[in-house]
């Protein structure tokens, strides 16, 4: 594992029946490092993602997050996962906050039930975290009841309740009016500056330009072009990559 | 053609249309052994000598014993004969013929007790069954409280007996012709000898027949004289000293008034009858609403038993839990209520409450567990696997996200259940549990009519089930809507 990197996936192969979704892909996040991973629809984004926090079985190649180690076969039993789950969160695109539940409570359930954390220590940093990620105000508030911005916001505080080194989002832009993802683009900027690295899907080529350190573009199942965003961005050289400019 | 087929419907005399219920068995009306279809009995042939001497012929409409006379009245048939027994309640309400039999009220025992039960003074304590309705229920009725034994109510002759020589009862009042019966049937009984009553026999018709109950008199009569009836008794074996005296008693009295010695209680008004059997009324109405919660909870229980094992367990549990939902559900609650409580006795005697209790929740668990399983397969995926990356086992998934939301979907449907459930309670009056349905019909049958009985009946029903839909609405105000 390379020196700072949070997330190394390597040679990761992944088929369902006769489709080769991902075909060894190479992929490294690094700390206080924004990778937006970027490739046209059914180009295997989200795979990556749900494989790293291992919702998702793979069939070669390997995953390492912050040290934890995923192979492939099928995908362990969960008290195995204890230590995934402490370095990697999740941001999933609908959000999945629950629905029974208030904005704190979405926040602070895992922190007490599966983390042994005290009830006062977890929603006192539930608290803080809806403060700093601008929902404070919502902490009472059921998912029903949020915008789409406050829900997404919630549903970050909720992933980094046990303080993850590694966000994984998965288009956290698609429901996102251009104001609200440049202020979602500030809130991910102030996570890396803490040390984190995040690996974020998206569409939003404006939003990779702006926000993200890094691009990897996929297509096919494979990593097509991979660089900082700016220079991937602004002079694309690999065909899937100037076809997602175009979208 | 058609003429000839028109001539011939009018040509054929219209037939004298009797009912009985052919589960009462032999002597009276069963069903002929060589043709199913077919009934004979002591009864069947009295109708059949009603149905000659009126020129027509017989024809049997089958009708629940405690039925028979409500269908009388509405218009059935027109002569109810099944071992009918001239009671006050059944003078007052409907035409009633000439009494044709007497029989002997007596008490049945297991052969190891005949020493020490020997009347009904010796039950204190002890459990008697008979059947609802009769004149052996009125004695046991009118004695409970002064005697001390409990009062076993049956839809039928026949289980009485067996529960008896099971144990689950310490003796059966009935006629002596059932007794006989049930003795022929099932080892290890006794019949004590002295007659706690006498009572007898009649038939039973509309009260607006009494013309038609006249000539039926004057046919039983003739029979009486001619000795036709002395033959059929003979033929089912149930003649002896009893009948000549009443023979001789019917025929020495000028008018068809009622011989029966019971002296006709004073006519009590219709809210006097009300306040006599309210207690017992809202005692029954007890034992629906604890059966019913008590079901309930089960069924609860052991649908989400159920419906996690479907959703969670490996494939040898999801294959029984699923045949057992299959079966339960496609097969009648009376049928495995009957199974329960008889079909299981040999093997586990069921106290009737339990084997309620168990027929109702376990029945009703099938249809929970569906609703919850629905319930469970409709909390949206992300929100689990969410849950998943936040590090919750798969039973805290279950019961911090999944259960509770689930829950609520259920809700709605749970309550609907609950007050279906409270109703399909009054099935249970078939293992002898006397909850309100049962009482109610027990009522009636005392006071010959429905209006009032059931009135307070569906009353006492809606005061359950009005608060269960009430509250559901509260809870899923409550819990759908959060502040």
């Amino acid at each position: 594992m390379t020196a700072g990197s949070l997330l190394e996936v390597r040679a990761l192969r992944l088929v369902r029946g006769q489709r080769r979704i991902l075909d060894g892909v190479d992929l490294t996040v690094h700390r206080g490092d924004i990778c937006a991973l970027m490739g046209l629809s059914g180009s295997g984004k989200t795979t990556i993602l749900r494989a790293a926090v291992a919702l998702e079985a793979f069939d070669g190649g390997a995953i390492a997050i912050d040290g934890f180690e995923l192979g492939p076969g099928p995908v362990p039993p969960e008290s195995r996962l204890k230590d995934l789950r402490r370095r990697a969160g999740m941001v999933f695109q609908q959000h999945a906050l629950f629905e029974h539940l208030t904005a704190l409570d979405n926040t602070t359930l895992a922190a007490v039930y599966a983390h042994g954390r005290g009830v006062t220590e977890a929603r006192t940093r539930g608290l803080a975290l809806l403060e700093s990620l601008g929902v404070g105000a919502r902490a009472s508030a059921y998912p029903r009841e949020l915008s789409g911005g406050e829900a997404q916001r919630v549903a970050i505080a909720r992933a980094l309740a046990v303080d993850p080194p590694l966000l994984l989002m998965d288009e956290p832009t698609a429901s996102l009016d251009p104001a609200r993802r440049g202020s979602l683009g500030e809130v991910l900027r102030g996570l890396a500056r803490d040390g984190r690295g995040l690996l974020v899907t998206t569409h939003d080529a404006e939003f990779a330009r702006t926000y993200a350190d890094r691009v990897v573009v996929l297509a096919a199942g494979q990593v097509a072009e991979e660089g900082p965003a700016a220079e991937v961005l602004t002079n694309p050289q690999h065909p899937a990559t100037k076809a997602l400019l175009r979208a | 053609m058609l003429a000839g087929a028109a001539s011939l419907t009018a040509a054929a005399p219209e037939p004298f249309r009797w009912g009985g219920d052919a589960e009462g068995g032999a002597p009276f009306v069963e069903a002929d052994p060589r043709h199913p279809s077919v009934v004979r009995g002591m009864d069947v042939e009295i109708a059949e000598l009603v149905a000659a001497s009126l020129g027509k012929s017989a024809r049997f409409v089958q009708v629940a014993f405690t039925s028979i006379d409500a269908s009388v009245e509405r218009g059935d048939f027109l002569l109810g004969l099944s071992g009918v027994e001239d009671l006050p309640a059944r003078r007052a309400a409907h035409a009633v013929t000439v009494p044709y039999f007497e029989f002997r009220e007596v008490l049945t025992v297991r052969s190891a007790d005949r020493g020490r039960f020997r009347a009904l003074s010796d039950l204190r304590g002890r459990r008697i069954g008979t059947l609802s309705g009769t004149l052996a229920y009125d004695i046991l009725a009118a004695g409970r409280s002064a005697q001390g034994f409990e009062l076993v109510s049956y839809d039928d002759d026949v289980h009485p007996y067996g529960d008896l020589a099971e144990g689950r009862l310490d003796g059966v009042l009935l006629d002596h012709i059932i007794a006989q019966r049930a003795l022929r049937h099932v080892a290890g009984l006794t019949m004590q000898p002295e007659a706690a009553a006498t009572g007898r026999y009649v038939g039973v018709l509309a009260k607006r027949d009494t013309a038609l109950r006249d000539r039926i008199d004057a046919v039983l009569k003739g029979a009486m004289r001619d000795g036709t009836l002395e033959s059929i008794f003979r033929r089912w074996n149930v003649w002896d000293d009893a009948q000549p005296k009443l023979f001789s008693r019917v025929l020495g009295e000028a008018a068809p008034a009622a011989p029966a010695p019971a002296p006709a209680r004073p006519p009590a008004s219709a809210a006097a009858r009300v306040l006599a059997y309210l207690p017992a009324l809202l005692r029954a109405a007890l034992i629906t609403l604890l059966l019913s919660c008590l079901a309930m909870a089960l069924a609860v229980s052991a649908g989400v038993v159920l419906a996690s094992g479907r959703i969670y367990g490996g494939r040898v549990v999801r294959t029984i839990f699923t045949l057992y939902v299959e079966v339960v559900r496609g097969t009648p609650v009376l049928l495995q209520l009957f199974v329960l409580y008889y079909g299981l006795s040999s093997v586990v005697r069921l106290p009737a409450f339990i084997a309620a209790l168990l027929g109702l929740g376990l029945n009703y668990a099938a249809y929970e567990s569906e609703i919850y399983r629905g319930a469970l397969e409709a909390v949206s995926r992300p929100q689990l696997e969410a849950a998943r990356t936040l590090g919750l086992s798969e039973w805290l998934i279950l019961r911090l996200v999944r259960g509770p939301q689930a829950f609520r979907l259920a809700l709605a449907p749970m309550t609907n259940d609950f007050v279906a459930l409270l109703k399909d309670s009054s099935l249970v009056s078939v293992i002898t549990v006397v909850e309100l349905t049962k009482q109610t019909s027990i009522f009636a049958a005392n006071v010959g009519s429905w209006v009032l009985p059931g009135a307070l009946c569906a009353a006492l029903y809606l005061l359950l089930s009005l608060p269960l839909s009430r509250l559901a609405r509260f809870l899923e105000r409550r819990w759908s809507a959060p502040s």
